[in-house]
C-alpha cells in the first residue's frame, strides 16, 4: 500500500467467531478511516447467537463512492479462526496480507510472503491478562503492518467507540499491537 | 454516454462521520419531529428502537416498549391521533403482526411511519440476515383494497433522506408511509455527511381553519387532502375503521362509501408526481437497463462501472418510491433497452411489476437473478448477467 497511489480501494475482513469483537473492530477501523478523511463502508455478518457462529465485519476504504459493501476481494484478511481462515482465504488477493491468530490457526493452505502467524489470544491473556482485548491487539498489528489508516486515527477512533472504563486496556493492547508489528515486519 | 470522469484523491470534508443506517432513520426521526414510537424491539431493526428510547425523552417524546407489534401500530395510531408525529420500527414477522392496525391507519386517514427493515422470511427465518421478501407484502398485507405509499433507501445518507420524506408524505397525505430497508443497510456503517435539517422542506399535517362545530375530520379538497384536527383541541370527531362518512361516523350508503373509498386511492394518485421518485443512473445511451431496489442496487453499480469500463452499454433504474409503483417513468425509460435484469433478493416479486410494464418484450429479453439464502446478489453474478446478455 504504497503513499502515492492513495485513491487505491482496500478491503479487509476481519472474520472469526462471535462474541471475539470483529464487528466491534470493524467499526474502530472505519471510525478511522473517516478520521482519515477517506471513504469507508462498514457491514457485518453473524448469526443469530450472542456468542459463538462465524461472525466478520468487512471494512472498504476509498477515496471514491463505494457501492458495494461487502468485501469481495481481500487486500487484508484477519483470521481469528482455523474456520474463517479456511472459508475465506482464497478469496484474498495475490498481494494480499494474510493475518492470523496462530493460538488457534494450525493450518494455511497458501503459500506467501504477506502471511503473519501471531498468537495474539495468548500474547493478551500473559501481556494483558485478558484474552478479550485480542481484537484491538491484532487490528492494531494489521494496521502497523498494511498503513491503511493513521496510528493516530486508530488511536482516536478506539477511544470514541469503547466504554471509558476499558479504554486504557484497550490503548494498551493498540500499543502492545504496534510493538509486535515492528518485530514483524 | 457514461460520464467517466477521472477525480483527483479526494479527502472529506471534516463534518463526515461514521453513521448506521438504523441509526441514520433515529436521527431522521428526531429531526423531523417525531415525538412518539411504540414497537417491539427485533432484529434487524432494534438499534432504531434502543436510540429512540434514549433520545425520544431527551427531545419532549414518549419511547413506549409494548407487548407486540399489534398493539405497537394501535399505539402509534392512537398517538398521531393525538397530534404527535408517531413511528415504529420492526421486521418481517412484527410487520405481518401489524397489518391490521395499518390497514385501519389507511382507513382512518391517520400518518404515521412504520420501518421494516427485512431479513430473510418466511417467518423467524434468518434474523440475522437479508432479503426482500415483504415487496408485495408491504402493498398488499393489509386486507381491503388500501392505498399504499413504500420508500426504499440505498444508503445510510438516503435511509436518513427518506425518512424525512416519509413523514412528509404520511403528513401531507394523511396515511401510514412505510419504509422498506434491507437488513445490510440497517446494520452497516458508512461515512455520511448528512446535510442540516434546516435545508429540508418539513411538512406538518394541515389543521382546520373553521370553528370546531363546523369541522368535518374527512373534508377533501380538490386534491383530496383534508385538515386534520388532533384530540384535545376542541374539536370532535369520530375515528372507525368502519366505512365512514365526512364526519368519520359509520355508513353503509354506496354514495358515501364510495367517495371515501375514491378519496383513499385519489389521492395517491391524483398526486403521484409528487410521490414517486426514481433514479436513473448511466442509462442514457444503456441497451441492458438493471432494476433493482436498495442494496441490491449498489451491487449492480459496482457491476455497472466493470462493464462500462468495457465499453458495455448498460444502466440501473432504481425507484426510491416502490409503491405507487412508477409505472409511467419505468416504461418511458424501458422502451428503448432491449433487455431487462431484474435481480432480487427474494423468489421473485418486482419481476411481476417489470413484466406487466414491459407487453412489448418477450420472455427472453427480462432476465431474473434471485436469491433467497441470507447472501447478497453480488457485483460479479450482476456482472456475468450482463455479459450473457450482451
Amino acid at each position: 500500500m504504497s503513499k502515492n497511489k492513495k485513491c487505491d480501494k482496500h478491503e479487509v475482513r476481519l472474520s472469526g467467531s462471535g462474541g471475539q469483537g470483529l464487528i466491534l473492530a470493524g467499526i474502530i477501523l472505519a471510525r478511522a478511516a473517516v478520521h482519515d478523511k477517506k471513504r469507508v463502508t462498514q457491514s457485518q455478518s453473524y448469526g443469530p447467537e450472542s456468542r459463538g457462529g462465524a461472525s466478520r465485519a468487512d471494512v472498504i476504504v476509498s477515496c471514491e463512492e463505494i457501492y458495494y459493501p461487502e468485501a469481495t476481494r481481500f487486500d487484508i484478511l484477519l483470521a481469528l479462526t482455523q474456520e474463517a481462515c479456511d472459508k475465506f482465504l482464497f478469496d484474498l488477493r495475490e498481494e494480499g496480507i494474510l493475518v492470523v491468530d496462530n493460538s488457534i490457526v494450525k493450518n494455511i493452505s497458501l503459500l506467501s510472503s504477506k502471511i503473519y502467524e501471531v498468537p495474539f489470544t495468548e500474547i493478551a491473556l500473559e501481556q494483558l491478562g485478558s484474552s478479550l482485548p485480542t481484537n484491538i491487539l491484532s487490528l492494531a498489528f494489521l494496521v502497523k503492518i498494511s498503513g491503511i489508516v493513521s496510528e493516530q486515527s486508530l488511536k482516536k477512533a478506539i477511544e470514541e467507540s469503547v466504554r471509558s472504563a476499558f479504554i486504557d486496556v484497550n490503548l494498551k493492547a493498540m500499543k502492545l499491537g504496534f510493538d509486535l508489528a515492528k518485530k514483524y515486519k | 454516454m457514461a460520464k467517466e470522469e477521472v477525480k483527483a484523491p479526494q479527502e472529506l470534508e471534516k463534518d463526515w462521520v461514521l453513521m448506521q443506517g438504523n441509526e441514520a432513520v433515529a436521527k431522521a426521526a428526531i429531526d423531523v419531529g417525531v415525538k412518539f414510537f411504540a414497537g417491539y424491539p427485533i432484529t434487524p431493526s432494534t438499534e432504531i428502537a434502543e436510540i429512540l428510547a434514549e433520545e425520544l425523552p431527551l427531545n419532549d417524546g414518549v419511547y413506549i416498549q409494548m407487548e407486540d407489534e399489534i398493539s405497537s401500530m394501535c399505539a402509534v395510531i392512537g398517538a398521531s391521533l393525538a397530534g404527535a408525529k408517531s413511528l415504529t420500527a420492526t421486521s418481517g414477522p412484527g410487520f405481518s403482526l401489524m397489518q391490521e392496525a395499518i390497514g385501519f391507519a389507511k382507513i382512518s386517514e391517520t400518518p404515521c411511519v412504520i420501518v421494516n427493515v427485512q431479513r430473510t422470511g418466511p417467518s423467524t427465518g434468518l434474523p440475522t440476515k437479508p432479503g426482500q421478501g415483504d415487496i408485495m407484502q408491504a402493498r398488499w398485507g393489509s386486507h381491503g383494497d388500501g392505498p399504499a405509499i413504500v420508500l426504499y433507501p440505498d444508503s445510510v445518507k438516503e435511509a436518513y433522506e427518506l425518512t424525512i420524506r416519509a413523514f412528509n408524505l404520511s403528513e401531507k397525505y394523511r396515511t401510514c408511509v412505510i419504509l422498506l430497508m434491507d437488513e445490510v443497510l440497517g446494520h452497516m456503517r458508512e461515512a455520511v455527511l448528512l446535510p442540516d435539517i434546516s435545508k429540508f422542506r418539513v411538512i406538518n399535517r394541515l389543521k382546520p381553519t373553521v370553528p370546531p362545530e363546523w369541522y368535518k375530520h374527512y373534508e377533501e379538497d380538490q386534491k383530496y387532502l383534508s385538515p386534520l384536527a388532533s384530540y384535545g383541541e376542541g374539536y370532535r370527531f369520530h375515528v372507525t375503521g368502519l366505512a365512514h362518512d365526512a364526519h368519520g361516523f359509520p355508513t353503509n350508503k354506496p354514495a358515501e362509501v364510495k367517495t371515501m373509498v375514491t378519496r383513499l386511492k385519489k389521492k395517491i394518485t391524483h398526486n403521484i408526481r409528487d410521490i414517486v421518485q426514481i433514479e436513473s443512473f448511466m442509462m442514457e445511451d444503456a441497451k441492458v437497463a438493471i432494476f433493482a431496489v436498495g442494496i441490491v442496487s449498489r451491487a449492480a453499480k459496482s457491476a455497472i462501472l466493470k462493464a462500462r469500463n468495457e465499453g458495455l452499454k448498460v444502466g440501473l433504474l432504481r425507484p426510491l418510491t416502490i409503491w405507487p409503483f412508477p409505472d409511467e417513468a419505468v416504461q418511458k425509460m424501458l422502451r428503448n433497452v432491449e433487455t431487462v435484469i431484474v435481480p432480487e433478493l427474494n423468489q421473485g416479486q418486482l419481476i411481476h411489476e417489470i413484466e406487466r410494464l414491459t407487453k412489448d418484450k418477450t420472455d427472453s429479453d427480462i432476465v431474473k437473478i434471485q436469491k433467497a439464502n441470507g447472501e447478497l446478489i453480488t457485483p460479479n453474478e450482476i456482472y456475468k448477467s450482463i455479459k450473457e446478455v450482451i
